[in-house]
């Protein structure tokens, strides 16, 4: 409870930050809206009405004073509720990261296992072969290879789109599976190789030997003894791995032409839509923090000797 | 009494190969031994020896495709253990054979409750249920002796303390009732008193259960407490073997004599006082305490030591005994102010130094050096040694070249070869480490000298000569000497004048002499009485 108390001022420095740093980078607003033929008499005027030509300290004072009451604004670009865009697009991106992160656990932490059980052999080589080729491929162009071989030759997937849950089941996660593979390649990469080190570190320590000399058998060393042990850091992983989605889900939503919160917060910057760039901000930075307590809350589970 | 029905081990002519490119071919090579129902054999040798290849070979546990037996065959109650399956292996272990290790600390699997690590045993080979295996391990971990079994049937390695921990290890390795149990090195990371508590143990188990015992040690004190019989062994192979009374009274091979004779004795060596000579560093009521948690965590503290009053002289060497945890290395760091003491003060000469701050600091650190216990661990790997020597001249000031015109000279003075400066740590042996340490200390040209169980580490051999050395150095030197051991062997030999320490208080404090002969603590008493092979003159051999 304390630590959930730790977050509030965590999210309050957020908050403050991408407020400045928005207000200090080049490119305004009303521009925009007034398009390219709008005179600087239809721009101050839009300036007015959103309220942007007060001090920036009353500016800020108003929106945070809305952010208590619950509410993140009016969007410039969509004169919609800031609220009501964000939920309209959470479902997509949440799915999406689900399907990521349910794939690249259910790879990678078994494949970089198999690899630390069986290190120096040519199994282990190519697990880190395509550790380092997942690493070094940009999301984008694993995404389109993916697109050219499954969705145009074989014609397994459709190319791009998606179907909300409510649209039935398999619809739904038929969409997905393309774009999650897409953008898990890069965190199997990075979550096998965690696996494999940390266990292969784990692997060399005493109480495994002790497992040996009580006649178990390898599968329950491994899984029982060795993974656990070796689970803190890789947990961690998932977490930061989990975090850093979020810039992934940018690009791939953009090559998947999925409506989701990558999409918003592209539209919103282009648009120079501050209320709704600073509201995904913060719901970014709020789910980054949660899943930090979470991963924390999982280290004193998996390690008795960890307590808070 | 006939071999067949009462040898439950026979180990002949058995080899194990090392990998192509080591500096020997053989890890051991043809071991014979035997180890009869009842019995106690102790495997004594210095390490890379070969005792625990012999022991892993046994268990089967050697590392696959890096050592591999290549002759001599293994049996285990007549059956041959070298040509048996994985799963018949698997299957011997923990019911026929077992096997204990050195480190309690690290041999229990940290994120699983004890009784549940000894439940493992009788999942995998009986097929008891729950209520049975529960009843089962409860009895076991009574038999060991340890305070309420049900509490700690479900607490952590880490809540235990380590002879607690190594007592759950022989729990679990007898709870099956094997013939055979193998302990490695089982009490040489305890101490005196919970290793001569848990030798009691081994003892008695292994009398009640008739278990046969093959005891792994490089401890002559733990061969004369326990063994019935000794295997002595050097670079693989087996060089002697014989009844413990013949072994260390008789010996045949010149490397036991050599072993038994370095083995330090209990009575203190005649020294010569030298209560006339300058106060070196004057300690009074230093104080430590270890407090925790901040913000957001409760407050814990631990009193490390507290009212601590010592001095040492020049050219005189200040013993500081006790067991883990007793504040003996905290009274070093905080002297070398490596840690800052939370009260009392330190003189060194007339400077007091337990107050200033780390800025003024500096100019007094040339003045304290330390040599550590681990020589594997305190020398940066990636540095030439040479390197390490001449950094902390240089910080002070020193010319390059005089640094190392200094360094050549040190590497004399601690007997190691003058051109060995440009090679790097790994390319030096145990013992040749701790004299780069203690060189590397001297190029400070320090006024006192901390070793903190400096010797520890070393084999018996080796061990004699570096505490040769430190004496020679510091009566070369003038230095004042502060040695921190736990071994009472080491300190009788090497400390002119003795503290003891326990529960971060010194109990006892006075000459070393005068202490060995007549302590008057109860607590110097009894770490003394349980020093193992107390009863014994080690070096002193018959002729027949």
């Amino acid at each position: 409870m304390r630590r959930l108390a730790a977050t509030i001022p965590v999210l309050g420095m957020v908050a403050l930050f991408v407020f400045l740093m928005l207000r200090m980078t080049p490119g305004d607003p009303a521009a925009v809206l007034a398009g390219d033929n709008g005179t600087p008499q239809q721009i101050a005027e839009i300036r007015e009405t959103l309220g942007l030509d007060e001090p920036i300290l009353v500016q800020l004072g108003i929106w945070f004073g809305d952010l208590l009451q619950g509410d993140l604004g009016q969007s410039y670009f969509f004169k919609k509720d800031v609220t009501e865009l964000i939920l309209l697009r959470v479902e997509p991106t949440v799915a999406l990261a689900i399907t990521t992160l349910v794939i690249t656990v259910l790879v990678a932490v078994p494949i970089g296992v198999i690899a630390a059980y069986r290190h120096g052999t040519w199994l282990d080589r190519c697990v880190m072969g395509f550790s380092v080729f997942g690493f070094s491929v940009p999301v984008f162009v694993v995404g389109y290879i993916l697109i050219y071989l499954f969705a145009m030759q074989f014609k397994m997937f459709p190319v791009q789109g998606y179907k909300e849950l409510a649209d039935g089941f398999w619809p739904f996660i038929h969409r997905l599976i393309l774009p999650s593979i897409t953008l898990s390649v890069i965190y199997i990469a990075l979550i096998a190789r965690i696996t494999r080190a940390s266990v292969l570190e784990v692997l060399g320590e005493d109480y495994i030997r002790t497992a040996y000399a009580k006649g178990l058998p390898n599968r329950v060393v491994l899984l029982r003894h060795a993974l656990r042990n070796a689970a803190v850091p890789i947990v961690t992983v998932i977490g930061i791995g989990v975090a850093l989605l979020i810039s992934g889900v940018v690009v791939t939503e953009s090559v998947y032409n999925i409506p989701g919160l990558g999409r918003l917060t592209v539209d919103a910057v282009l648009g120079r839509d501050y209320p709704t760039i600073q509201a995904v901000i913060l719901v970014f930075s709020g789910v980054y923090v949660l899943i930090n307590l979470l991963i924390d809350l999982t280290y004193s589970f998996l390690d008795p000797r960890i307590r808070y | 009494m006939s071999l067949d029905t009462e040898t439950v081990l026979t180990v002949s002519g058995l080899t194990v190969e090392l990998p192509k490119g080591t500096d020997r071919r053989h890890a051991i090579e043809e071991i014979d031994l035997h180890v009869g129902q009842r019995e106690i054999l102790c495997l004594v040798g210095e390490s890379g020896s070969g005792k625990s290849v012999t022991a892993h070979s046994v268990m089967g546990l050697l590392p696959k495709d890096q050592l591999t037996a290549v002759a001599g065959s293994i049996r285990l109650e007549g059956e041959e253990l070298r040509q048996a399956t994985e799963d018949r292996l698997r299957d011997l272990r923990c019911t026929r054979m077992s096997m204990i290790f050195q480190e309690p600390m690290t041999a229990l699997n940290p994120v699983m409750s004890c009784g549940r690590q000894i439940d493992e045993v009788l999942q995998t080979h009986t097929s008891l249920d729950q209520p049975a295996r529960t009843a089962k391990i409860l009895d076991i971990m009574e038999q060991v002796h340890l305070p309420d079994p049900r509490r700690l049937f479900s607490s952590y390695p880490h809540q235990l303390s380590g002879g607690q921990r190594q007592r759950i290890m022989i729990a679990m390795a007898l709870v099956l009732d094997p013939v055979l149990l193998i302990a490695d090195e089982p009490t040489t990371a305890l101490d005196v008193t919970t290793q001569a508590q848990i030798l009691q143990l081994i003892k008695d188990l292994q009398e009640r259960h008739d278990t046969g015992v093959l005891f792994i040690t490089h401890d002559f004190g733990v061969v004369a407490e326990i063994a019935d019989r000794v295997a002595v062994m050097q670079w693989g192979r087996i060089v002697e073997q014989g009844t413990t009374e013949q072994v260390l009274k008789r010996p045949d091979h010149p490397y036991t004599k050599m072993l038994i004779s370095s083995v330090p004795s209990l009575v203190p060596r005649h020294r010569e006082t030298r209560r006339a000579e300058p106060v070196v560093l004057r300690t009074e009521e230093l104080a430590m305490t270890y407090s925790q948690g901040g913000m957001f965590q409760s407050k814990r503290s631990v009193v490390a030591a507290q009212d601590v009053n010592i001095e040492i002289r020049r050219g005189e060497t200040l013993g500081i005994v006790g067991e883990s945890g007793s504040g003996k290395t905290t009274v070093a760091r905080c002297i070398a102010r490596l840690i800052d003491p939370t009260g009392g003060r330190i003189y060194i000469d007339d400077d007091e130094i337990a107050r200033v701050s780390v800025g003024q600091m500096r100019s007094h650190r040339r003045r304290i050096q330390i040599v550590f216990q681990d020589p594997y661990r305190s020398l940066n790997p990636r540095r030439m040694v040479g390197a390490s020597i001449i950094e902390g001249p240089m910080n002070f000031g020193q010319s390059r070249d005089a640094a190392v015109a200094r360094a050549r000279e040190l590497m004399g003075l601690v007997q190691l070869d003058p051109d060995a400066l440009d090679r790097y740590p790994h390319q030096f042996s145990g013992g040749q480490r701790q004299r780069l340490c203690i060189a590397r200390a001297l190029a400070m040209e320090p006024e006192l000298l901390i070793a903190d169980e400096a010797v520890s580490a070393l084999d018996v051999s080796v061990q004699a000569q570096v505490m040769d050395l430190l004496d020679d150095i510091r009566i070369q030197l003038d230095l004042a000497m502060l040695f921190i051991t736990h071994d009472l062997r080491v300190a009788a030999q090497v400390c002119d004048r003795l503290a003891v320490m326990s529960a971060g208080k010194v109990v006892e404090y006075g000459d070393a002499a005068e202490i060995f002969a007549n302590p008057s603590h109860e607590y110097t008493r009894a770490l003394f009485s349980v020093a193992p092979g107390r009863d014994w003159t080690f070096g002193e051999f018959l002729t027949d």
